[in-house]
C-alpha cells in the first residue's frame, strides 16, 4: 500500500530514521555480526590472542554431548511449555466467550499475570513448591513422594515448565478470545441448527476458524520458551541439578558469561540465531496474509 | 444457544482465576508474618500483623538476618527509571521512523524498513556477549544509558505506528499542506494527537517489557547501586535455603509486582487493543 500524498524532502526522513537506525546497527547488527566472527575464532581465556579456526568451534559444539543434552532438554521444555500455555488458554477463552455476565471481570482476573516477570513468577511458585516451606512441596512429601526439585532433575524440569507455561497463559488467552469474538455468531448458530453444537461443533466449525491464530501463537510461544524463560530457569534451578534444566539459551549464558568460552558460546549463539530466523520466517508467512505492504 | 452449561463455563473461569491469584495471595500473606513462622514450614493462610514492620524493613534496608539485600526503595527506583526510559525511548524512536517511512519518498526507504524489521530476528539473548562488549566499550556498564539505550530499537512499535499511519486519509495531509503546515508541524499538531490510543497501548506493553527485563540488567549492572528490583529478589533467594528471611523476600516480591500489575489493570482497555494489534 502506497500513500499518494507525501512530503518532498531530501534530508528530513534520514534525520527521522537516524536514532532507530543507529541503535539498530550499533546494538543489533554489529553484535550479531561480531557473534558470527567470534564463532570462527578461538580465543585464549584472557582475550589476548585469537586464532582463526574456520568451523572448529561449531564442530566442537556439535560433538559435545552436553550440547545435545541441552538440545534434548530444550525440545522437551519448549514443546511442553507451548502445549501447556496454549491448551488451558484456549479452554478459558472458549468459556469466556460463552459467558455474558461477568465477562469483563473474568478477563481482568485472567489477564494480569501477563504483567509478571518470568523471574518473579518463578519466585511466586517457589513459595508453593519449596519442599520445606511450600504447601504443595510439603503436601507431596506428606504423600510419600520424595519431592525436591533442587535434587531431582525430572522434578526440576517439571517445575520450570509449569511456571513458564503459567506465565504465558494470559497472553494466549487474549489472542484466542479476540479471535473467537471475531467469528460471526451466524456461523456457529447455523452449525447448531445443522446439529453441530457443543464439543462437535467446536472441533468441526470453530477450531478450524482459529487455525490461523493457533499457528501464530505456536510460533510466538516457541520463541518465548526459547528465550524469555531464562529468568525462570536462572531464578529456580540455575540450569541444574546437573544439567537437567540447561536449555540451549541457558547453555549460551553459562558458557559465555560464567565459563568465558567466547568461541563456543558464540557458535551456540549463531546456531540458535539461525533457529530464530527460521521461526520468524514461519511467522512471516502468517503475517503475509494479513499485512499489505 | 448459550443457556446450557453456563455454570460449567463459570466454574472453569473461576478455577482459572484462582490458579492465577493463589501464588500472589500467598506471597502477600507471607509478607505479613515474621521470618520464623514461614521458615518453620507453617505458612499461614491468613494475614499476620507484621505488615508495617516487614514492608518498612524491605523498603528501607533490605537486610535481614541472613539476607543481605538492598533497600527495595532504591531497587524500585532503578527499575522505574529503566522501564520508563525504555518505554518512552521505544515510542519516540518508533514514531519518528514510522513517520519517515510512511510520509516520505527517499532512496533507501525499503532498505531501512527491512533493517528495522531484522531486529525482530535478533533477540538480545542470542548476542549477549558482543552486545555487552559494545556497551562496555562505550563505558556504559552500570549506567542507565547502558540499561536503556540498547533496548529501545523496536520493530514491533514501528510496525504498529506504520499500520496506523497508513490509515490516515491523504485528504488530511493535503489539507494540512494547503494550510501551510510543514512536515514537522503536521507531525506535532496532527499525527501525534491522532496516535494517542496507539501510544497508550504501547505504553502498557513496553512498560511491562521494560520493568520485567532480567538478563540484560543482570549483565550490565554489577554495582548494587544500579540493581533492579527483579534481579535483587533473585539475588536475595540465592540457593533457596529454608532458613532465610522469607518475610523480606515476599514483601519485596509484592512490591516488585505492584507497578506492572497496576498499569495493566488500570490501562486494560488500551493494552488489549495494543497487544492484539501489535503482534498481528
Amino acid at each position: 500500500m502506497q500513500r499518494r500524498v507525501v512530503y518532498p524532502n531530501r534530508v528530513l526522513p534520514y534525520l527521522l530514521l537516524a536514532p532507530q537506525i543507529i541503535i539498530t546497527v550499533v546494538f543489533f547488527i554489529y553484535p550479531a555480526a561480531e557473534a558470527i566472527r567470534q564463532a570462527l575464532y578461538q580465543q585464549d581465556p584472557f582475550g589476548l590472542n585469537a586464532q582463526f579456526v574456520w568451523f572448529e568451534n561449531f564442530a566442537l559444539v556439535l560433538q559435545d554431548p552436553h550440547y545435545w543434552e541441552a538440545a534434548r532438554v530444550t525440545l522437551i521444555f519448549s514443546l511442553a511449555v507451548t502445549l501447556l500455555a496454549m491448551a488451558p488458554a484456549l479452554l478459558l477463552a472458549v468459556m469466556a466467550d460463552r459467558v455474558v455476565r461477568g465477562a469483563a471481570g473474568y478477563r481482568t482476573l485472567i489477564v494480569w499475570p501477563y504483567a509478571i516477570a518470568p523471574a518473579v513468577a518463578a519466585v511466586l511458585w517457589l513459595f508453593i513448591f519449596h519442599p520445606d516451606i511450600g504447601y504443595v512441596g510439603q503436601g507431596l512429601l506428606a504423600l510419600g513422594i520424595p519431592w525436591d526439585y533442587r535434587m531431582n532433575g525430572a522434578q526440576a524440569l517439571l517445575l520450570v515448565i509449569l511456571v513458564s507455561a503459567w506465565k504465558q497463559i494470559s497472553y494466549n488467552f487474549l489472542f484466542f478470545l479476540a479471535a473467537l469474538q471475531s467469528i460471526p455468531r451466524s456461523i456457529t448458530e447455523a452449525a447448531a441448527i445443522d446439529g453441530a453444537s457443543g464439543m462437535r461443533g467446536f472441533w468441526l466449525i470453530t477450531f478450524p476458524l482459529l487455525s490461523h491464530i493457533t499457528f501464530f501463537l505456536l510460533v510466538v510461544n516457541l520463541i518465548y520458551s526459547l528465550f524469555d524463560t531464562f529468568g525462570v530457569i536462572h531464578a529456580l534451578t540455575q540450569g541444574g541439578p546437573g544439567v537437567a534444566t540447561t536449555t540451549l539459551m541457558y547453555s549460551i549464558y553459562r558458557d559465555g558469561v560464567v565459563n568465558v568460552d567466547l568461541g563456543g558460546s558464540s557458535a551456540q549463539s549463531v546456531i540458535l540465531m539461525a533457529g530464530v530466523i527460521l521461526l520468524t520466517m514461519l511467522q512471516f508467512r502468517y503475517l503475509e496474509k494479513r499485512v499489505h505492504y | 444457544m448459550r443457556r446450557p452449561h453456563n455454570w460449567l463455563a463459570h466454574f472453569i473461569l473461576i478455577l482459572g482465576a484462582l490458579i492465577f491469584a493463589f501464588p500472589i495471595y500467598l506471597a502477600a500473606i507471607g509478607s505479613s508474618h515474621d521470618a520464623g513462622t514461614i521458615g518453620r514450614g507453617q505458612m499461614p493462610l491468613l494475614p499476620g500483623d507484621q505488615w508495617l514492620t516487614n514492608y518498612q524493613q524491605a523498603l528501607q534496608s533490605g537486610q535481614g538476618e541472613r539476607v543481605r539485600g538492598n533497600p527495595a526503595l532504591g531497587l524500585m527506583q532503578n527499575s522505574l527509571i529503566m522501564a520508563l526510559g525504555i518505554t518512552f525511548g521505544k515510542i519516540a524512536v518508533s514514531l519518528l521512523s514510522a513517520y519517515a517511512v510512511v510520509f516520505f519518498r527517499f532512496p533507501g526507504r525499503m532498505f531501512f524498513f527491512w533493517l528495522i524489521f531484522l531486529t525482530l530476528m535478533l533477540p538480545v539473548e542470542v548476542r549477549i556477549i558482543p552486545t555487552y562488549a559494545v556497551v562496555a566499550d562505550f563505558g556504559m556498564v552500570n549506567t542507565f544509558e547502558g540499561l536503556i539505550i540498547p533496548l529501545i530499537a523496536s520493530a514491533t512499535a514501528t510496525l504498529l505506528f506504520r499500520q496506523f499511519f497508513l490509515t490516515i486519509p491523504d485528504e488530511l495531509v493535503d489539507a494540512a499542506k494547503m494550510d501551510g503546515a510543514g512536515p514537522m508541524r503536521f507531525f506535532w499538531s496532527i499525527l501525534l494527537p491522532l496516535s494517542r490510543t496507539n501510544i497508550a497501548a504501547l505504553f502498557v506493553i513496553m512498560f511491562i517489557y521494560g520493568w520485567n527485563q532480567y538478563l540484560w540488567p543482570l549483565l550490565i549492572t554489577t554495582s548494587s547501586q544500579m540493581q533492579t528490583v527483579i534481579v535483587g529478589i533473585v539475588k536475595m533467594i540465592g540457593t533457596g535455603e529454608a532458613q532465610t528471611d522469607w518475610h523480606l523476600i515476599m514483601a519485596t516480591t509484592v512490591l516488585a509486582l505492584l507497578p506492572p500489575v497496576m498499569v495493566i489493570i488500570l490501562m486494560q482497555r488500551w493494552f488489549v487493543k495494543g497487544l492484539v494489534d501489535a503482534d498481528k
